[in-house]
């Protein structure tokens, strides 16, 4: 393993993660040396732009030109911050973890070049507070930081101060949107904020913020170091992305992991030779490519290329980039109303339409899963694919929460059909005389 | 069997009394409220702090909380309310917390729920009689590829099997 097929994770250790001078040893902080040396923080941003190197959090959004839209030079606020969002959290979502365990070094450097390309004053890793191993092996990294002048007042003899923290969370899904982070890094509720105006000008404490995921992040040492030409390479003409991507897969294969791959293979390969397939006896019904918000893809998509475009022209999101796949053992409704149990319990309750539109998609869904569902319950549930869709709420978790549940309806009508009830059911009169009458009972 | 209600009981008493921090917490809260442009920023930090003492985060720390932070009561309750990670209530010397996304849910989520209830007489959200442990479910722990998973405290198992619950739950008495 090298850097120049594996850039993310071959100095990844879990067992042993690289110490400062075992990282130094292997290129470590020389990118950032580099850019405090040789370049102004523009040409940061220029060249990760120049890189195209896009958000791997799960949206896509393009980074250097996330950080061209913060305010620079005099006029600019003092106080900038950058936000690495380690809250991993979307389910099937397991590739943080690896970076912050295993390279927690690469991880440190990566903000500081960041926070150096916007000028920031100061920079916190928002990492969710399951994740006891990464913050203990980070607060360790970041003290070696520190102690070897990597951190604090004019760095490295630059005119430029920087200090950097790790701010561990107390669960929730929600804290993993952007501004919803930022109220919960406020000390506050984390419930998302209206866009615009957008973090890049008001963010934490009314700031200039950028926040971007881990492995976004640990792309950035890279490309300072050996530039945009040698990133695009990376993807080996597979896709119009560039780099390489942390790609995995969960369920019931035969061998369930993750990889570094170049961007844009196909989940075929992803499936078939990382993960060696299905488990004996198994059949692939469905599989969803980035994350519990995404849409349902089918065995026919398998030989799809794993990138944005790819993925959304086939009706999906590539989001995270981890498969998960469902066997035939399983009944999509069952599924369904798992991952519908899921946003509607991490719903923050800020807008109406997520707060009580999952609750009761849930429970048409399991009223669907035991036989018990009515006629019009489908139609239902398409209803509220549409009232919860985009547009309708402050942030993308309840448009995020209907992209399995529609996508299932697409491609499985015939296991949600087979849920309702055969006899019409009785309501008993005291809890819904209403609904009686007008479902005729 | 379970005794979520007379333990909620002593909790109500002792918001009557006053509740000073420990000097060691108020270090701890101090030191972290350093690391922020506002002490706000810090209450999550500070109810952690607290919670680590006592397992859960007793009434009477909340205004004591408040004060040190200089932010109302009403706020740092509003906090410990929305985030899962801290407890409102007592609960066990060890908190089971069992993943129950899509991952796990298909790797055998279920079955494992079913032994842990079965084994410790007790459903999720409760904690068995004697104070030993609370069975919570969780979000997704970012296991997927090892699952099913659930956290003990601060310890993370992985594939964890039914045949496997009652040599785990003897390594922590």
């Amino acid at each position: 393993m090298t850097a120049d097929t594996k850039p993310l994770t071959y100095r990844v250790d879990l067992a042993a993660p690289l110490d400062l001078r075992g990282y130094e040893s292997q290129e470590g902080y020389t990118a950032l040396r580099k850019a405090l040396k040789d370049m102004q923080p523009a040409e940061v941003t220029h060249l990760v732009k120049e890189a195209n190197l896009r958000g791997r959090g799960g949206a896509g959004f393009p980074t250097g030109v996330k950080w061209s839209l913060v305010p620079m030079g005099e006029g600019a606020p003092r106080q900038k911050y950058v936000i690495c969002n380690a809250d991993e959290m979307e389910p099937g979502t397991f590739k943080d973890r690896l970076l912050m365990e295993g390279a927690p070094h690469q991880l440190i450097e990566a903000v500081i070049l960041s926070g150096y390309a916007i000028q920031a004053s100061r920079g916190y890793i928002f990492l969710r507070g399951e994740y006891v191993l990464a913050a203990e092996r980070l607060e360790r990294a970041l003290t070696e930081a520190r102690s070897a002048g990597y951190l604090g007042a004019n760095m490295l003899g630059s005119p430029w101060s920087f200090e950097l923290y790790v701010h561990s969370g107390a669960g929730r899904y929600i804290p993993g949107e952007e501004t919803a982070l930022i109220n919960s890094l406020e000390g506050r509720r984390s419930r998302p904020r209206a866009k615009p105006p957008f973090p890049q000008n008001v963010g934490l404490w009314g700031k200039p913020t950028v926040v971007n995921n881990v492995e976004t992040l640990c792309n950035v040492p890279h490309i300072v170091l050996r530039g945009a030409p040698w990133f695009h390479g990376l993807s080996q003409g597979k896709s119009k992305e560039s780099g390489t991507k942390l790609y995995g897969v969960s369920g019931r294969v035969k061998r369930p992991g993750l990889w570094e791959l170049p961007f844009g293979v196909t989940a075929r390969e992803i499936l078939e030779e990382h993960a060696g397939g299905m488990q004996e006896g198994l059949e692939l019904k469905c599989w969803l490519p980035g994350g519990a918000s995404t849409d349902f893809l089918m065995p026919e998509h398998l030989d799809l290329a794993m990138d944005f475009d790819t993925i959304a022209k086939a009706g999906s999101r590539m989001g995270t980039g981890l498969l998960t796949v469902v066997d035939n053992s399983r009944g999509i409704v069952s599924v369904v109303r798992n991952l519908e149990e899921f946003f509607a319990r991490e719903s923050c309750g800020w807008c109406t339409p997520c707060r009580d539109g999952l609750p009761w998609s849930v429970k048409l869904l399991d009223a669907l899963e035991h036989g018990q569902g009515r006629p019009g319950d489908i139609e239902t549930l398409e209803q509220l694919c549409r009232f919860l869709g985009p547009g309708r709420t402050f942030c993308a978790h309840a448009p995020g929460a209907v992209e399995p549940l529609q996508s299932a309806i697409k491609y499985f009508r015939h296991e949600f059909e087979a849920g309702i009830a055969q006899q019409p059911i009785v309501v008993p009169r005291a809890v819904g005389a209403r609904n009686a009458l007008q479902h005729g009972a | 069997m379970i005794t979520e209600t007379a333990k909620a009981t002593t909790a109500s008493s002792t918001a009557l009394e006053a509740y000073i921090l420990h000097v060691e917490d108020s270090a701890s809260i101090e030191e972290e409220m350093r690391h922020y442009d506002d002490p706000r920023a810090a209450s999550i930090g500070a109810l952690k702090i607290v919670q680590r003492r006592h397992g859960w985060v007793p009434d009477a720390a909340i205004p004591a909380i408040g004060r040190l932070l200089g932010i109302p009561a009403a706020e740092i309750e509003g906090i410990a309310t929305f985030y899962s990670l801290i407890f409102r209530r007592p609960v066990g010397r060890y908190v089971i917390k069992v993943c129950d996304s899509v991952a796990c849910f298909l790797t055998g989520y279920a079955e494992l729920r079913d032994e842990l209830c079965k084994q410790l007489g007790i459903g999720l959200g409760q904690t068995t009689a004697d104070g030993r442990f609370t069975l919570l479910p969780i979000c997704c722990l970012g296991a997927c590829d090892r699952g099913p998973a659930l956290m003990v405290n601060d310890d993370t198992h992985f594939t964890v099997s039914p045949q496997d619950i009652a040599r785990l739950l003897e390594r922590y008495p």
